[in-house]
């Protein structure tokens, strides 16, 4: 292999799918766990060491570390939620799924469902559950957004300030931490929820972000592709402003932020929460770049007819360059894109059902 | 001669992630085998039952032929000739 090539990671339904390759030509590396779920991908750090993250059908929720770029993985534990005591409220303290893995500063956390948040000192040897968030009294008020119960599956750390953490919950809100995880703070003001009674519209604590992420190259800044529509915080996500007049629609799950450009990124309208497919069967991707003041709408090179492709919340990623991007959709079809998203090929049209992609 | 005691024994499926050889052991109650089971191999434990103990959801126990009860206490009594399989459940496509 090349020393340009680069390496991609896709998260399906049966197994870790590593593409190898660049701009638009990728191929199929290896796949690792065969036939089994994998909900997330932790991608490699420079030192090589990633992390997957299985949900096996009748064995339950397991975690395997790679300490040499995922050509060999080992099982590790997964995070466990203490004894529930008698008669607690809310949903069972069993743990469902890993729905988000993120690392920054020496700590990798875990986002799951039924919502508790999990963070590792020791890159998943042992998990810890975050008691104050989880034993916060809002939690009992939050609900399942795709699933039975509520779930994690945005972790914003901060890039350079390791006490600075934000995550978002389906349904829960955004909670933020100012001393690195261990006290939370609600942390979605501004935000709206059409699908609540009116006097709950504008509860944070009711909020269905579908994905938030948090632009590396001014962390101030974060976008949030809401149930609801779009959403940015300009403050670190102490506010969010409404982005309005995105074209096709302002549904969806996924955003993309541009590694450089904090002003420039990637969404995949949806026609609506009740009709999950393109609007009009034809796929697009909006971009902005100019902080969702204005879009554009891109179709070269992807189905403009008998469309049924979903690109779910973890479906979209944009690789370091700001130019290269890889989108996979739940009925198994992945594209790439080598100029920002101007015109996209396609990688794989028969691929499982694609639950995340990594670079 | 020979004590009887009761034998555990696993779903071949559960070879595809780990070892999970089939144990005697002294045991009264299912709980007792099942933790003989996970003194041998601790990591067969998280596979069989969920955070809090119980058997997972889509993993089914027969004693002698008979589909264990208490997926919560493992309260099932064993006898010293008793046969216990821990299977998958059929489910999924």
């Amino acid at each position: 292999m090349s020393s340009s090539t680069q390496r991609a990671w896709v998260a399906t339904r049966k197994g870790l799918v590593e593409l190898a390759g660049g701009g638009t030509q990728w191929q199929v590396r290896r796949t690792s766990f065969l036939g089994d779920p994998v909900s997330m991908v932790l991608p490699p750090l420079p030192d090589g060491r990633m992390l997957a993250a299985l949900n096996l059908g009748h064995f339950g929720v397991k975690v395997h570390a790679s300490a040499d770029h995922g050509a060999t993985w080992q099982e590790v534990a997964a995070p466990a939620y203490p004894t529930q005591p008698e008669g607690a409220a809310g949903p069972a303290w069993k743990l469902q799924l890993i729905w988000s893995l993120a690392h920054a500063h020496g700590t990798t956390w875990a986002g799951t469902i039924p919502g508790g948040l999990f963070r590792s000192a020791d890159f998943g040897q042992s998990w810890e559950l975050v008691n104050d968030l989880w034993h916060r009294p809002e939690r009992l008020e939050w609900f399942g957004g795709g699933y039975d119960a509520p779930g994690i599956h945005s972790l914003c750390p901060h890039p350079s300030d390791a006490s600075e953490m934000l995550i978002a919950i389906s349904c829960g809100g955004a909670w933020r931490s100012h001393d690195g995880g261990d006290t939370w703070a609600q942390s979605a003001h501004g935000m709206q929820a059409d699908f609540m009674p009116p006097e709950h519209a504008d509860n944070p604590n009711t909020q269905d972000a579908h994905l938030i992420v948090r632009s590396p190259s001014d962390p101030s800044r974060l976008w949030c592709q809401h149930h609801g529509g779009i959403w940015r915080s300009v403050d670190g996500g102490r506010s969010w402003q409404a982005v309005k007049g995105a074209p096709l629609s302002s549904f969806g799950f996924a955003v993309a932020v541009h590694p450089l450009k904090p002003d420039t990124a990637w969404f995949a309208p949806a026609v609506a929460d009740q009709c999950r497919v393109p609007v009009g069967q034809a796929l697009a991707v909006n971009r902005t770049h100019d902080g969702g003041k204005s879009f554009e709408t891109l179709r070269k090179g992807l189905p403009q007819q008998d469309c049924y492709d979903l690109v779910y919340r973890h479906g979209l990623a944009v690789a370091e360059d700001g130019q290269t991007l890889l989108m996979g959709s739940t009925t198994g079809s992945l594209w790439a894109s080598a100029d920002g998203g101007d015109s996209w090929e396609a990688v794989s049209l028969h691929l499982p059902p694609i639950y995340a992609v990594r670079f | 001669m020979i004590q009887a005691m009761p034998r555990v024994e696993f779903t071949p499926q559960l070879r595809r992630f780990l070892q999970a050889d089939a144990v005697h052991c002294e045991a009264s109650t299912l709980a007792q085998a099942l933790d003989a089971a996970f003194a041998v191999n601790p990591r067969l434990r998280g596979y069989v039952l969920d955070d809090q103990g119980h058997v997972r959801p889509n993993v089914v126990v027969f004693i002698d032929g008979r589909r264990a009860l208490d997926r919560t206490h493992l309260s099932d009594p064993l006898q010293p000739n008793s046969t216990v399989h821990v299977l998958q459940a059929l489910s999924g496509g």
